[in-house]
């Protein structure tokens, strides 16, 4: 057993774990946080991604032993108390998620992304997502999304969310 | 635009509201069923078998049970004690829910390692020693009815080959003298490969059962919780579990498309072991196991032909198809209907003759034959139709958009009875390929293409006019093991008029709790974010078939409409004695009765229910309640008209899809943006078997690619930026005029891009190409035909 020491969303956290135990597990099971999902085995989906001081990661495949020192954020703390984080309205404006299970791990890969490059195309945002499987959404939304949020975060304007039908 | 009756405050049908069950998931607290967490739960890890076909000589699970923290390796011969060890398929066939002796496909269940935590229980999985002796598999389906076949199913009585069923449809004399007859026939072979939903979340359960009540709690990924609890009182009756004493909880759904609808070994399993240790048991299956055991789709082998005249008028078309199920009939089909609604392949075109007829064969794969994402073999159908007439386009030297107006059924000839006996309730086929020609700018692409022909570049342009059937089901033909495929909805107003739904579906991402209030929004009017919607228990929720082939908004949504209706009869009794006037007197706009001539004598539709629990007219009973059954008098007919343009590199053969213009008709719109999400979504799952998605096995019956990093889940990369839009012809006999749209997209998508590819090779010669199309199966293709 190995004494780790971190933070998660801001919050200091100890833990005794296992060296083969998954940063996924660590943040699901211990902390019984459940926002970070498991969609795959073999590091395809990105549905387990977080940030680790700032850096997206798929958490199914970091060990909790290499989280010791770390800052971790998850989906649980992306909203402050002023409100929602502005990937988090975009989602839900662009419509962006459909069953849900993809988004927690796409918003904090999109988060990093806007980090990077506060205003991407269209191109970059889909290979800037290209490590993260959505199935239900065809990805439109998504790429609006993180357009909405991007702007929302530089204070350019709004991009329209309205379905567009040709 | 979409126009609507109601304001954006009560936000009824037409009203791109947003959607309420986002709230949860943008901040992480959906509840997945890997979520549940119960106190004193154990962990289930399943051993797999790594042969398509061995005897089990024996299971040794002395290793694993030394391990601390096993608690127990569950094989067969336990199961078989208590006669638990078989159960029923959907489709009225039986699977091993563990084997006793043989395994039929690779990676099928053979013990189940009970532990403490998942890793302990996989470190038991680990540990389990079993031997195999390995036979040579039947992999190949078009050899299951050789006599030296291996018989698959000698557990059947009275099974003496390989053949599941036999199924037809259609005039076969007639189609074959109309073949016979005809100057031009058009023929080719399809082969429509075996496919898996892969939504990201994987199925699991946590089973829960109480021994001192003698209940079961299961919650498990299901998009059909009510169907499921008839199925496991059926398995399970007999030791006591009757239906009263079962609940199924169907929490959060991370995407279903037709893989959540069956019942799994490990779903069976985990009930057993709760049921023997008291314990709550969760089992999650992981990707590759999701891949490789449980339910596919497609496996379908068809030959289709279509015979005209010379100037391209379509008479007559034939279908032969081989279908595989692999080792046993896990298909998710109504009890009728062994190919599902493929016959709905006659397509959008006015002509009277056809003949289908298809036979399923047992084989050493996995088995399933469920959907993905389309309602019942619709999509095998379909692109053998839309290929078939580009094909038969090409031969009478038409162009494809011109050869189908040239055949589409009229917008006034609807309700139009098919060839196979469908009765399609309505549709405007022409208006869709213009609206999708003006969109794409078709005469111009045309254009372009021969200018690029010119200098070697190959580009091609592809049409999919495509006619879906979904909604079921009428009782009189539609029943999963005899259970009718009506679907429900109850609707309960409380004193302060706000209210709560419930229904027999299941949303898996749908939008269900947004869409549903809207319907009820629309006829009550009460503003939607003040109705309440649940489903997925089966202790509240009303009984219902569930949520997929595109059947929630036909057959639950019209439950939810018609039930409201009934409120609203109710709603004008009491207006009535309200306002001292005679029911006659009143009428109604969204949200309040008034006397005609006189709109400020009104009451609101909260004043109305407040009065139904404290004012209530003498003789009436007291609260605003209905539910309703509904039994859908036809199934409804979307279609759409899909163009995919596409650029092929000459050196490479990687394809781009530079565009694809969708423009679908699923009647009235309940949200536009849930609709065009579905859209979206149903484009990426139609892509995705056109041109990345196959399970492949080797002939030894392993499969090559499952797990994520070889079966190709097209990425934002993959996918194109899709272009959408409507025509709206509202189905005639639902309430609400809808008609259902999810499975669409995934459906004529696929046709579409192959047609486009096809175009665009057809300056080699290709006239065909099995889906999915790859940049090695073009090269492949043109070497083999010497044109490279
Ligand atoms: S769970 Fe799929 S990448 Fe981590
Ligand atoms: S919303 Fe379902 S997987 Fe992305």
């Amino acid at each position: 057993m190995h004494e780790i020491k971190f933070k998660v969303n801001g919050v200091e956290q100890t833990a005794s774990v296992e060296p083969r135990l998954l940063l996924v597990h660590l943040i699901r099971e211990n902390l019984s946080m459940t926002g970070t999902h498991i969609g795959c085995d073999t590091t395809s989906c990105g549905a387990c991604t977080v940030l680790i001081d700032g850096k997206s990661a798929k958490a199914c495949t970091i060990l909790a032993v290499q989280a010791n020192g770390k800052d971790i954020t998850t989906v649980e703390g992306l909203a402050t108390a002023e409100g929602l984080h502005p990937i988090q309205e975009g989602f839900k404006e662009a419509h962006a998620l459909q069953c849900g299970f993809c988004t927690p791990g796409m918003m904090l890969r999109a988060v990093e992304l806007l980090e990077k490059n506060p205003n991407p195309t269209e191109e970059e945002i889909r290979w800037g997502i290209s490590g993260n499987l959505c199935r239900c959404t065809g990805y439109n939304n998504i790429v609006t999304a993180i357009q909405y949020a991007g702007a929302k975060m530089r204070g350019a304007e709004l991009p329209s969310t309205e379905p567009e039908f040709v | 635009m979409i126009k609507c009756k109601t304001s954006k405050a009560i936000g009824g049908m037409g009203h791109s509201v947003k959607r309420k069950e986002d709230a949860r998931f943008i901040q992480g607290k959906g509840n997945y069923v890997d979520d549940v967490k119960l106190p004193g739960m154990l962990y289930m890890d399943i051993v797999r078998s790594p042969y398509a076909y061995a005897k089990i000589k024996n299971i040794d699970a002395s290793k694993a049970l030394e391990i601390p923290g096993v608690v127990a390796v569950v094989t067969g011969k336990d199961l078989e004690k208590y006669n638990l060890h078989w159960m029923p398929t959907l489709m009225s066939d039986t699977q091993m829910v563990l084997p006793t002796d043989t395994v039929m496909y690779q990676a099928q269940e053979v013990a189940a390692v009970i532990a403490t935590s998942r890793y302990i229980a996989r470190d038991g999985k680990e540990a389990v020693m079993v031997d195999y002796e390995p036979m040579t598999p039947l992999m190949d389906a078009h050899k299951a009815l050789d006599a030296d076949a291996p018989l698959m199913r000698p557990d059947k009585e009275g099974q003496t080959n390989n053949h599941i069923w036999h199924w037809e449809v259609g005039d076969k004399e007639a189609t074959d003298k109309v073949f016979a007859d005809a100057d031009v026939v058009v023929k080719e072979h399809m082969y429509i490969p075996r496919i898996h939903v892969a939504s990201i979340e994987t199925c699991g359960c946590v089973a829960n059962y109480n021994k001192v009540e003698n209940h079961l709690t299961m919650y498990m990924t299901t998009q059909a919780p009510h169907a499921i609890r008839t199925v496991i009182a059926l398995v399970a009756g007999h030791v006591g579990l009757t239906e009263e004493k079962i609940r199924v909880i169907s929490p959060d759904i991370g995407g279903g498309f037709g893989g959540k609808v069956p019942v799994y070994p490990g779903y069976v399993i985990a009930i057993a072991v709760s049921f023997l240790t008291g314990a709550p048991i969760k089992w999650i299956e992981d990707r590759s196991e999701n891949l490789q055991a449980d339910s596919f789709a497609r496996d379908y082998h068809i030959d289709v032909e279509m015979a005209g005249t010379k100037d391209g008028k379509i008479q007559a078309t034939r279908f032969k198809v081989l279908a595989d199920h692999g080792y046993t009939d896990a298909s998710a089909n109504p009890s009728k209907f062994p190919t599902g609604l493929f016959s709905i392949g006659t397509g959008s075109y006015d002509y009277g003759t056809a003949f289908m007829e298809a036979d399923a064969v047992y084989t050493n794969k996995p088995p399933g034959g469920v959907a993905y994402r389309c309602s019942f073999r619709v999509t095998e159908a379909v692109h053998a139709i839309e290929r078939i007439t580009d094909i038969f386009a090409k031969e009478v030297n038409k162009d494809p958009a011109q050869l189908r107006f040239e055949n589409f059924i009229k917008k006034e000839d609807f309700p139009w009875k098919s060839p196979t006996g469908w009765e399609y309730d309505s549709g405007d086929y022409e208006a869709g390929l213009k609206k999708a020609m003006d969109a794409v700018e078709y005469d111009k692409l045309r254009i372009e293409q021969a200018e690029k022909r010119k200098k070697g570049k190959l580009m091609g342009i592809g049409i999919s006019t495509f006619t879906e059937v979904v909604g079921a089901g009428p009782s009189k033909d539609f029943d999963i093991l005899g259970i009718k495929m009506f679907d429900s909805a109850e609707i309960r107003v409380h004193p302060t008029g706000k209210a709560i739904a419930r229904f027999g579906t299941k949303s898996q991402g749908q939008g269900h709790e947004t869409t549903y209030a809207q319907i009820v929004a629309e006829e009550l009017g009460i503003p939607y974010e003040h109705v309440q919607i649940e489903e997925g228990d089966t202790d509240t929720a009303p009984y219902g078939l569930g949520t997929y082939a595109s059947r929630s908004t036909p057959t639950a949504g019209a439950a939810a409409a018609v039930a409201a209706r009934k409120l609203r009869d109710k709603a004008k009794k009491i207006a009535a004695y309200l306002l001292e006037v005679s029911e006659e007197d009143l009428e109604w706009e969204p949200g309040k009765f008034f006397v005609k001539g006189a709109p400020d004598k009104a009451k609101t539709i909260q004043e109305i229910v407040f009065a139904a629990y404290t004012n209530h007219p003498p003789g009436m009973e007291a609260g605003f309640e209905a539910t309703h059954y509904y039994d859908p008098p036809n199934l409804t007919f979307p279609s759409g008209a899909y163009i995919c343009v596409v650029d092929i590199d000459n050196e490479t053969f990687e394809i781009k899809v530079r565009r694809f213009v969708a423009i679908d008709d699923c009647g009235n719109i309940i949200n536009p943006m849930i609709v065009q999400g579905q859209v979206h979504g149903g484009l990426t799952q139609g892509i995705a078997p056109a041109m990345y998605e196959e399970l492949i096995y080797d002939e030894q019956g392993n499969i090559l690619n499952g797990t994520f990093m070889d079966y190709l889940v097209p990425t934002a990369v993959e996918s194109p930026s899709w272009e959408t839009g409507h025509t709206i012809t509202p189905s005639p006999h639902h309430p609400i005029g809808a008609k259902g749209v999810g499975e669409s997209p995934t459906v004529g998508a696929p046709p579409a891009i192959a047609n486009a590819i096809v175009d665009a090779l057809s300056v080699y010669g290709v006239t065909h190409m099995d889906i999915p199309i790859t940049p090695y199966k073009i090269w492949k293709k043109l070497k083999e035909m010497g044109k490279i």
